[in-house]
């Protein structure tokens, strides 16, 4: 097996003095859709921006593509090609979306722009319509969308979405699963997705994460995932179909 | 048409605009009426006794609902339009044709001045209004970037006058150095304060980057009083060097430009160079502003603004950024502080007091925050409307001698910061204009965006 993409060993982060992450170990390979579920509060979030930099781990390690990354300032760690659609989507609300996809390509000083866009607008449509609209006024789906839209402008190899799925109807989740299945499978992009919609979010990954409390409890294949007892009992109950 | 609204010109809505006008005279004369309306005088018998002022209460009344009415049907108008169709890019009628006018009027100001009240009579109304605007427009211009762009609130931004001012009067003096070549090295010792104001503050946003560069500017101050051999203290530095026309001075010497023009000796002169200087100077601020807004560092600083986290997490060095936003604006208050302590030909602390940052603050704030257009509609009023009060003698015919309108200024002022703020509580032209539009024939079908330069 070739060296994963993304390493994380050991990772503690605190709040001051409250302790969210208690040591978590995880891998993410080149090409793959890793998904992790959890319950509210579990860390998950605090997870990925840990990988960013923002909170630094106080223990442990991070590498990213043979580069230890944790104490790497996050603009630095951003320009190793990792995008992240954070948790609340971030988006620049009085700017345009075509000024906020401009930002997504600011670390290569807009060069592959033009390009770029064609792209993220043929995946989400709904933003080309809307390309002269101030941020703050687009709908909470289409906020989504530009937030992923946003992170692809950078062309990363590996995309962090939290929560993707957050507020939006089926129809909006299905479309968005759908796009980030086709930049895996087209381009080999390799996703890291913290979902609450995990029947979902299992489904699309070749392999998932649990975390409670701040600690890894469970991992496996989306499959295997899906099948447990345990997983069912706890993120899945009512919500499978 | 994905876009049927902006097909249809919005029509005025007159019953609107009579309503807030009538609010407006309703707010204005709460306002106005107890201070401008009543006035306590003393009698023969040094008795207090309440007198009235209603013709001047109504004739100030008057003006603002005026001006009110004059913004609803010229200014705002615009911008509720813009909101109406702000899927699509909007074409700026307005800025196509307002701004070569507004620059033919700044080129041709002290032309038709001359013209009309001759050289005795015009350096007042070009010194004054016209040079005295534009350093504060140019003021306003360079906050902007800190403010209106990268969205860090400078309480301080007068210390970066201050020190563009003082590093040229102290160059002057002693190093015998020519304004061209200090105005540069003006500015580029600002922006160097700037970074140093700069460094501490990285962390801080909000009040707390407020409360620190109040303080930055209260000790700049302070030092320039205090450290007497440095700046000679509270008495400040006279006998500054005037600005040359490369090389050519404007006195009445046989060197000077009347003699090498064979013109007759006037003052006027120099006011007239000192007006293009400041107008060549408040221009390149504004033009600098809008190239930097289509540059990488320009969109940053926007970004920046608008949510810090998410910079960092695209890959946007913040700590650069604010830097840079720092000692952009720095620079600029550089240049205008070597202009105007050249101007002057004497400068103390006295110039550089936190009131002066506030009034630039407040220029900016009432233009409504990036605006250039907002930042020169606010300059225009509270500048010119300050010297224009010191005009107003006539008045004195009507409300006696002892009528002195100088002291309405702060309160008028005062005014004019609640009504704005209640009105358009983002500034005058609050809207911002996009940097980036789509062009056309790209693979995105055309119907979804009308025409635009990319
Ligand atoms: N900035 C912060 N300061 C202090 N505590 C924090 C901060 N951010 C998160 N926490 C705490 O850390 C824990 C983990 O939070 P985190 O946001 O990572 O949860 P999560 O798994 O993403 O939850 P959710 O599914 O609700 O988004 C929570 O107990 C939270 O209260
Ligand atoms: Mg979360």
């Amino acid at each position: 097996m070739t060296e994963p993409l993304l390493t994380v060993r050991g990772v503690k982060t605190y709040y001051g003095n409250i302790i969210a992450l208690k040591g978590v170990d995880l891998d993410v390979h080149e090409g793959e859709i890793v998904t992790m579920i959890g319950a509210n509060g579990a860390g998950k979030s605090t997870l990925m921006m840990t990988i960013f930099g923002a909170p630094q781990a106080r223990e442990g390690r991070i590498v990213y593509a043979g580069t230890d990354i944790t104490r790497m300032p996050t603009h630095m760690i951003a320009r190793m090609r990792i995008a992240q659609s954070p948790e609340g989507r971030r988006i620049f609300p009085r700017m345009t979306v075509l000024e906020n996809l401009q930002m997504g390509a600011a670390i290569d000083e807009f060069a592959h722009f033009d390009e770029d866009l064609n792209q993220v607008f043929s995946l989400f449509p709904r933003l080309s319509e809307r390309a002269h609209q101030r941020g703050g006024t687009l709908s909470g789906g289409e906020q989504q969308m530009l937030a992923i839209a946003r992170a692809l402008m950078s062309r990363p190899k590996m995309l962090l979405l939290d929560e993707p799925s957050l507020g939006l109807a089926p129809l909006v989740v299905k479309q968005i699963f759908d796009a980030i299945r086709e930049l895996n499978r087209s381009q080999g992009m390799t996703v890291f997705l913290v979902e609450q919609n995990a029947f979902h979010a299992l489904k699309l990954a070749h392999r998932g994460y649990v975390m409670v409390n701040g600690l890894i409890t469970m991992s496996g294949t989306g499959k295997e995932l899906l099948a447990s007892e345990e997983v069912r009992a706890a993120y899945l109950e009512g919500g499978a179909h | 048409m994905a876009n049927p609204v902006s097909a249809a010109a919005p029509s005025l809505d007159y019953g609107r605009i009579a309503r807030e006008a009538l609010v407006t005279g309703l707010v204005a004369t709460a306002i106005l009426g107890p201070f401008i309306g009543l006035i306590t005088v003393q009698n023969m018998d040094h008795q207090l006794i309440l007198e009235t002022r209603w013709p001047l209460l109504a004739a100030l009344i008057a003006v603002i609902v005026g001006v009110r009415v004059f913004f609803s049907l010229f200014v705002w108008n615009r911008a509720v339009k813009i909101k109406k169709v702000a899927p699509a890019r909007v074409p700026f009628k307005i800025e196509r044709f307002a701004a070569p006018f507004f620059l033919g009027l700044l080129f041709c100001y002290p032309i038709f001045v001359l013209a009309g009240l001759g050289a005795g009579g015009s350096i007042k109304w070009i010194d004054n209004f016209g040079i005295q605007i534009l350093i504060y427009i140019m003021l306003g211009w360079g906050l902007n970037i800190v403010v209106g762009l990268a969205g860090l609130l400078d309480l301080g931004y007068v210390a970066f006058y201050a020190v563009g001012a003082y590093s040229y009067a102290l160059l002057a003096k002693n190093f015998g150095l020519s304004f061209w070549v200090l105005l540069p090295l003006a500015g580029i010792l600002a922006s160097f304060w700037g970074i140093i104001l700069g460094f501490p503050v990285l962390r801080l946003r909000g009040d707390y980057l407020a409360i620190v560069t109040l303080a930055f500017g209260e000790i700049i101050r302070l030092i320039l009083i205090n450290w007497v051999d440095f700046s000679n203290g509270y008495a400040g530095i006279s006998g500054i060097p005037r600005p040359t026309l490369f090389g050519i001075p404007f006195n009445a010497t046989d060197k000077g430009f009347a003699a090498v023009f064979g013109l007759e000796f006037s003052p006027i002169y120099r006011t007239i160079f000192l007006y293009y200087l400041i107008l060549a100077l408040a221009l390149l601020t504004a033009w600098v502003t809008v190239r930097l807004r289509h540059l990488p560092i320009g969109r940053a600083w926007e970004a920046l603004r608008e949510d810090e986290i998410a910079c960092r997490s695209l890959g946007i060095n913040t700590t650069t950024t604010k830097l840079t936003a720092f000692a952009t604006g720095a620079m600029f208050a550089g240049f205008a502080g070597s202009f105007f302590a050249a101007r002057q030909g004497f400068i103390s602390p006295e110039s550089f007091t936190f009131m002066e940052s506030a009034n630039i603050l407040a220029i900016v704030v009432l233009g409504g925050m990036g605006s250039l257009w907002g930042v020169v509609i606010a300059a225009v009023a509270l500048v010119g409307g300050f010297e224009l009060m010191r005009e107003m003698d006539f008045l004195k015919m009507v409300f006696g001698q002892d009528f002195d309108p100088t002291q309405y200024r702060t309160l008028l002022f005062g005014a004019a910061m609640v009504a704005i703020m209640l009105w358009k509580p983002r500034g005058l032209i609050s809207t911002r204009e996009p940097t980036a539009f789509l062009k056309v024939s790209k693979s995105v079908s055309g119907s979804h965006v009308s025409e635009g330069h990319g």
